[in-house]
């Protein structure tokens, strides 16, 4: 990938070539000639690509640290629990790669193969990728400007043979910028399910959500639901239930009342949870009985209700 | 967080006018939220245009003497980490503040972003243990929800001191959310004593007056 200058206006930017900081770039003959502004070839690409992925999901938050990660992992784990079922998982938080220590895939390479990079296989039924898999020490920083990152995750949807995927999960970085860009352009042409937001209760995380839900309807993407997590505490010893985050403006069931949205469920917090990740295991697994774990399968129901009844691929879209 | 959502940034001969939080005008604030026309406005930028509202920030805002400027980022290594550090390097001393939660997937992340200070010459005052067990409030039982100890390993681990635990306090997370003065408020509340004394801590790591 060809490094790009500090201050690069963009290359869809008036000023794409044109700017002082693109002296001596070597794409600014292209960027002032309006080249680069063209679509790039890559959406088409992506979209054969994704012929063969059935139903794709983006996993966003407005605020880092809502358990946005965990909730993908144990999205791809339940999916995964139907063996007939292919998942594939792509972490695309370039930045803060938490995937593959969650999926207990830490230290795991990726291969090439004639038809592209080999997932890391979890089992038969679920795949995982992520840049992880690229860096050869948990020290490693990816210290990389928005350009960079939106390469990288072009050549995860571009260049990864994800094989016949019924679900595709697509773990994103907290916010509204050059990653959560990138993914719904380059899925433009692909036709993506939606969109699964997470948030904790308290007003602070909410305020970035609607935030969050606003992007959503900015480039049109499907809102399949609100996932509340973090929402309510039982003390192992007294079994008293306390609020830590507290929901001082009514949670998530309010605002999605307020905006229309669906709330997929609400998730309570268990320490068991952290721990199942810190060990790369499926919480599922450890606390088939725990609240947090019916609170999750009911929630993984609802995506697959909602999936289910949008066109799958491969049939006539009308009006897509 | 600080109650003053909804305030407008004035502009003065010397540039863009700090909003202040407190009376005393001993802290003021400067924030996108303050330039959004709706507080559920999406900003929806890519790098460089982050990049040059950061830069604005640090050479547009008419800061006035400061003894101290705090700089809260979002989570990562990206644009806004080292526009930052880019526009903030003239003007010393510098240093970082990590903050972590106890789990190892976080601490995962944050060795990360130590590499990153490391690379960029960024001094780091210090390691903070964020979310760390929380006290029962009907029977005084210690549940550590996210892990413990993960923040103090990292910081042993990458040779930089470790600064403090804080607990999961709902009467933190109830003053943020009504935007009250924590350290005012609720000094008998388990967040407290860990909040000072980590202060105390930068305080005596980065005093005023050295330069």
């Amino acid at each position: 990938m060809e490094e790009v200058p500090h201050d690069c206006p963009g290359v869809s930017s008036a000023q794409a070539g044109r700017g002082a900081s693109c002296q001596g770039c070597p794409n600014q003959g292209l960027c002032a000639s309006g080249a680069a502004a063209a679509p790039d070839p890559a959406i088409e690409e992506i979209k054969e690509k994704m012929k063969t992925v059935k139903h794709k999901i983006l996993v966003l938050s407005g605020k880092g640290g809502v358990g946005k990660s965990t909730f993908s992992a144990h999205l791809a784990h339940g999916l995964a629990e139907d063996e007939n079922t292919q998942v594939a998982l792509l972490d695309i938080d370039i930045c803060g790669p938490s995937i593959p220590k969650i999926m207990g895939l830490e230290g795991e390479q990726v291969h090439q193969s004639g038809s592209g990079w080999s997932p890391v296989f979890l089992e038969d039924n679920l795949g995982v990728m992520s840049v992880g898999f690229l860096l050869s020490s948990p020290d490693d920083a990816v210290i990389w400007r928005g350009p960079k990152k939106n390469g990288m995750i072009k050549q995860f949807l571009r260049d990864v043979d994800w094989g016949e995927v019924d679900y595709l999960i697509v773990d994103t970085p907290p916010g509204t910028s050059d990653e959560h860009l990138s993914a719904v352009q380059y899925l433009a042409a692909a036709h993506i399910d939606g969109a699964v937001i997470i948030t904790t209760p308290q007003e602070v995380s909410l305020q970035d959500v609607r935030k969050e839900i606003n992007f959503c309807h900015k480039v049109k993407l499907p809102i399949i639901g609100v996932v509340e997590n973090m929402s309510g505490f039982t003390c192992p010893k007294c079994q008293k239930e306390s609020q830590i985050f507290l929901p001082t403006t009514g949670g998530a069931e309010v605002m999605c009342r307020d905006l229309k949205v669906p709330l997929l469920g609400k998730v309570p917090l268990d320490p068991r949870i952290g721990k199942s990740c810190d060990k790369g295991e499926s919480f599922f697994a450890e606390a088939p009985d725990s609240p947090a774990t019916l609170a999750y399968r009911s929630i993984i129901q609802r995506i697959q209700e909602s999936c289910s009844l949008r066109q799958p691929k491969g049939e006539n879209l009308v009006g897509s | 967080m600080l109650r003053v959502q909804g305030k407008a940034v004035h502009q003065c001969d010397s540039g863009w006018v700090p909003v202040f939080v407190d009376q005393e005008q001993s802290i003021s604030l400067m924030s996108v939220g303050f330039l959004l026309e709706k507080p559920d406005e999406a900003v929806v930028w890519r790098g460089p245009k982050k990049n040059a509202l950061i830069k604005q920030f640090v050479s547009d805002v008419a800061w006035g003497q400061l003894d101290y400027l705090v700089v809260d980022t979002p989570p990562g290594t990206s644009d806004e980490h080292m526009a930052v550090v880019d526009a903030l390097r003239p003007y010393s001393p510098l240093g970082a503040l990590v903050v972590t939660t106890p789990q190892a997937v976080s601490v995962g992340d944050v060795r990360r972003e130590l590499t990153f200070c490391k690379k960029v010459g960024l001094r780091v005052i210090g390691v903070v243990e964020n979310m760390s067990g929380f006290v029962c409030p009907h029977c005084e039982e210690c549940t550590n929800i996210f892990s413990r100890g993960g923040g103090e390993e990292l910081a042993r681990h990458a040779g930089v001191p470790f600064l403090g635990s804080v607990p999961l306090d709902p009467e933190l997370t109830r003053s943020l959310e009504e935007g009250r003065d924590f350290i005012q408020g609720f000094p008998e509340s388990p967040a407290f004593p860990a909040l000072s004394c980590i202060a105390q801590k930068i305080l005596n790591e980065a005093p005023v007056g050295l330069s």
